[in-house]
């Protein structure tokens, strides 16, 4: 059983459908990767799993149970693409207030702000207005407003947008600690490549629709087109590369990547190249990218035909 | 509900806090006072005091002009007016009477010298006395008795009272409370709501509107918006009213008595004219306008304020679109104090009754008839019925404007006109 399941989700809109018949589940503790192109339909998703849209269709359950937006909202962290803080709060008012509406009583606020602010060096801070602080120090106190009444589901748009690379590393580093202390993180993009790096598994959303879901490592292998670069030590003549168990695609400085044809084995490869006695000094499977994937599904559902 | 009083907490002490709120609550009152004090001071100031000379070639005024407060007069016999009208300031006056040998048929050629204008009451007080004495003089001639025609003389003052009321009343009195209350309402709806939508403003351009519906409803947000405005203005409004009746005790000792004195007519009318404003203010029913005032100030705040709202959360960073935006609901508000102003001339009229009955004007329209009397002018039932509309009104328009914000607020980049945005309330 996930932390989160969601079920035939659908939202319609005036003029289109943002989200059509989606489905998925979310274990506890994973890093869930959820990527599309802006107007995807990611945000409006979001929205219905942070109870401040309802969904038209479908069902949402949250630790097993049907989702109550009133009580769970205190057990979700979310931070949405478009967010802010009132520029004329003081900082540690505001994070104060933030967690009240989460639920936390003053008292526990308190001693959370001071616990967040010291880790992340801000203390100094706590009676400036946040019009006062720089963006990056802005970034920190909006991150801490999100994570302090410990959420089990935490909720992150595009949480790298407009950060500089300092406060990324520092949030990305957050992330994985938090991930490690067991909270589900879902972490939306349309960045494909921060999605290998964090995410255990991942969902692909097109037009309202879901592409593929499952864990990162299975969908690269499931779309790897039988891709292998093979490093050797000098440059074999057109003869010495006739075979039927594989096939060169490309040819590199020190070696090729060649594509292994159905019914032969990567042993072939390498037992042609050993009887032709050219020394092999290195062989790698080649992984399609999940940007790579994405762009051959999304092309593949546009054009049924080709 | 424990959510909705965190919001109302915040917008409450977040705008009690800041330097404008003292800057307000203070400077109205201030105003008010000025509005009081000042033409007094004025007048005052133009009066101090003067010693006339006066030169009486007649002989029939001699010491027969009144000295009063402020004013002295001094007799000169056996000096020239053609040399005295040049020096009179050389022996300390502020100024010559000069009165010719007149026939008292036709008493031409008086004469009053002085630097410059000599104000309003020193005119007044020699054009009195010097006609007074004349008419005395033209009575001896004619041989009238003149404590007879003292005997004869008339001040009445007419009872105004309404029909069906037992109290006393004062249509110049209920004109004053009536327009005052029906503007201040007026003000109030304007200014409270911009409040209000400015605040939803910046929620949306800050971006924070989204990270607060992730813990509250949107409703929660407006609704504690709008309530803890409200506080604010009830705050302010009671400091006021402490205020100003505070000014009221210490104004009337100082400054009313010296404006008493230095008006033409005597001490004993003016006491007299006081204790009559005095009874009629006393008729008034003070407890109900007060009560019926603090109602259709919160009715008319709450009605409105969620329109506000909705209109703050249709903006988008162009402040250009507030104002065709905001049209729509600043136009009734307009509207209402016209409607206001002429109902408080004919609280009878066809207008005034459709105007305090439908809620968009009635906060104004009703106050503006309220001190004419209820029952009398206003029946209980009109008033039970704009007060019953009044709360559906603003239950109507609350839920409406719910609907739009909802969706409003969390909408960036697209301009969004009413005609899109009443499609949301379906």
């Amino acid at each position: 059983m996930g932390l989160l399941e969601v079920r035939n989700l659908r939202k319609d809109y005036a003029s289109h459908t943002a989200v059509d018949d989606i489905s998925f589940v979310i274990p506890e503790g994973s890093i869930f990767g959820l990527l599309g192109p802006n107007g995807a339909g990611k945000t409006t998703l979001l929205r219905m799993i942070t109870g401040i849209f309802y969904p038209d269709k479908g069902d949402i359950l949250f630790k097993g149970k049907p989702f109550n937006p009133e009580n769970d909202v205190h057990s979700i962290g979310y931070m949405p693409e478009e967010r802010g803080l009132y520029k004329k709060m003081k900082v540690g008012e505001q994070a104060l207030y933030l967690a009240q509406l989460k639920g936390m009583t003053e008292k526990e606020a308190k001693e959370k702000i001071k616990y967040w602010f010291d880790k992340f060096d801000i203390n100094a801070w706590y009676n400036k207005k946040v019009e006062e602080l720089s963006k990056g120090m802005q970034q920190k106190v909006q991150f801490i407003s999100t994570i302090i009444h410990e959420p089990s589901l935490l909720i992150l748009d595009e949480p790298f947008s407009g950060l500089d690379p300092i406060n990324s590393n520092l949030i990305k580093q957050e992330i994985f600690d938090l991930a490690l202390n067991g909270t589900t993180i879902i972490f939306s993009t349309h960045r494909m490549e921060q999605v290998e790096e964090i995410c255990d598994r991942i969902m692909l959303v097109n037009k309202g629709k879901k592409i593929l879901d499952g864990e990162v490592k299975q969908i690269r292998h499931d779309f790897k087109q039988d891709l292998f670069r093979i490093g050797l030590a000098r440059v074999p003549n057109f003869a010495e590369v006739m075979t039927y168990h594989f096939t060169i695609v490309s040819q590199e400085e020190s070696g090729y990547i060649v594509k292994l044809t159905e019914g032969s084995t990567t042993n072939d490869i390498l037992a042609h190249f050993i009887r032709q006695e050219i020394p092999i000094t290195s062989f790698q499977e080649i992984l399609p990218s999940i940007n790579e994937v994405f762009i051959q599904q999304v092309q593949q559902i546009e054009e049924p035909i080709n | 509900m424990n959510k909705i009083w965190l919001i109302i907490k915040r917008e409450f002490t977040f705008r009690v806090r800041k330097r404008s709120f003292l800057v307000v609550t203070l400077l109205v009152p201030l105003f008010f006072a000025a509005m009081i004090v000042v033409p007094v001071l004025i007048a005052t100031s133009a009066n101090e005091e003067q010693r006339i000379a006066v030169i009486d070639d007649s002989h029939l005024f001699l010491n027969k002009l009144p000295d009063e407060k402020g004013i002295y007069f001094k007799f000169l016999t056996e000096t020239a007016i053609d040399t005295f009208s040049k020096h009179y300031e050389e022996y300390g006056y502020s100024g010559v009477l000069y009165i010719p040998a007149i026939d008292i048929n036709r008493p031409l050629g008086i004469t009053y010298y002085s630097g410059g204008q000599p104000g309003l009451g020193v005119e007044s007080h020699l054009n009195r006395y010097l006609n007074n004495r004349i008419e005395e003089v033209r009575m001896e001639k004619a041989n009238i008795d003149i404590s007879q025609i003292k005997g004869f003389k008339s001040d009445i003052s007419i009872d105004f009272r309404s029909g069906k009321e037992e109290k006393k009343g004062s249509s110049v009195i209920a004109y004053a409370v009536g327009y005052s209350s029906g503007f201040i309402i007026y003000i109030i709806l304007m200014f409270f709501g911009m409040s209000v939508m400015r605040g939803v403003m910046e929620e949306k351009v800050n971006r924070v509107a989204e990270v607060m519906v992730s813990s509250v409803k949107p409703f929660q947000l407006m609704m504690g918006k709008i309530v803890g405005i409200a506080g604010v203005g009830l705050l302010q409004f009671c400091i006021w009213v402490v205020l100003i009746s505070m000014l009221r005790l210490v104004i009337p000792s100082e400054i009313m008595n010296s404006a008493a004195q230095n008006n033409g007519s005597s001490n004993a009318a003016m006491i007299e004219a006081a204790s009559h404003v005095r009874y009629v203010m006393d008729s008034i029913n003070w407890g109900l306008i007060i009560s019926c005032f603090i109602f259709y100030f919160l009715g008319g705040y709450l009605f409105y304020a969620a329109l506000f709202a909705a209109v703050g959360s249709l903006v988008n960073e162009d402040p250009t679109d507030v104002q065709g935006l905001t049209f729509p609901i600043t136009l009734p508000i307009i509207i209402g104090i016209m409607v206001m102003i002429a109902a408080v001339q004919h609280p009878n009229s066809q207008m005034a009754f459709w105007g305090s009955i439908i809620p968009f004007t009635s906060p104004m329209v009703m106050m503006a008839r309220i001190p004419y009397g209820v029952p009398g002018t206003v029946p209980i039932w009109q008033l039970g019925l704009s007060m019953g509309l009044l709360i559906i009104g603003f239950l109507a328009t609350t839920w409406m404007a719910g609907k739009i914000y909802r969706t409003g607020i969390l909408m960036y980049g697209k301009k969004i006109t009413w005609k899109e945005a009443i499609k949301w309330i379906r």
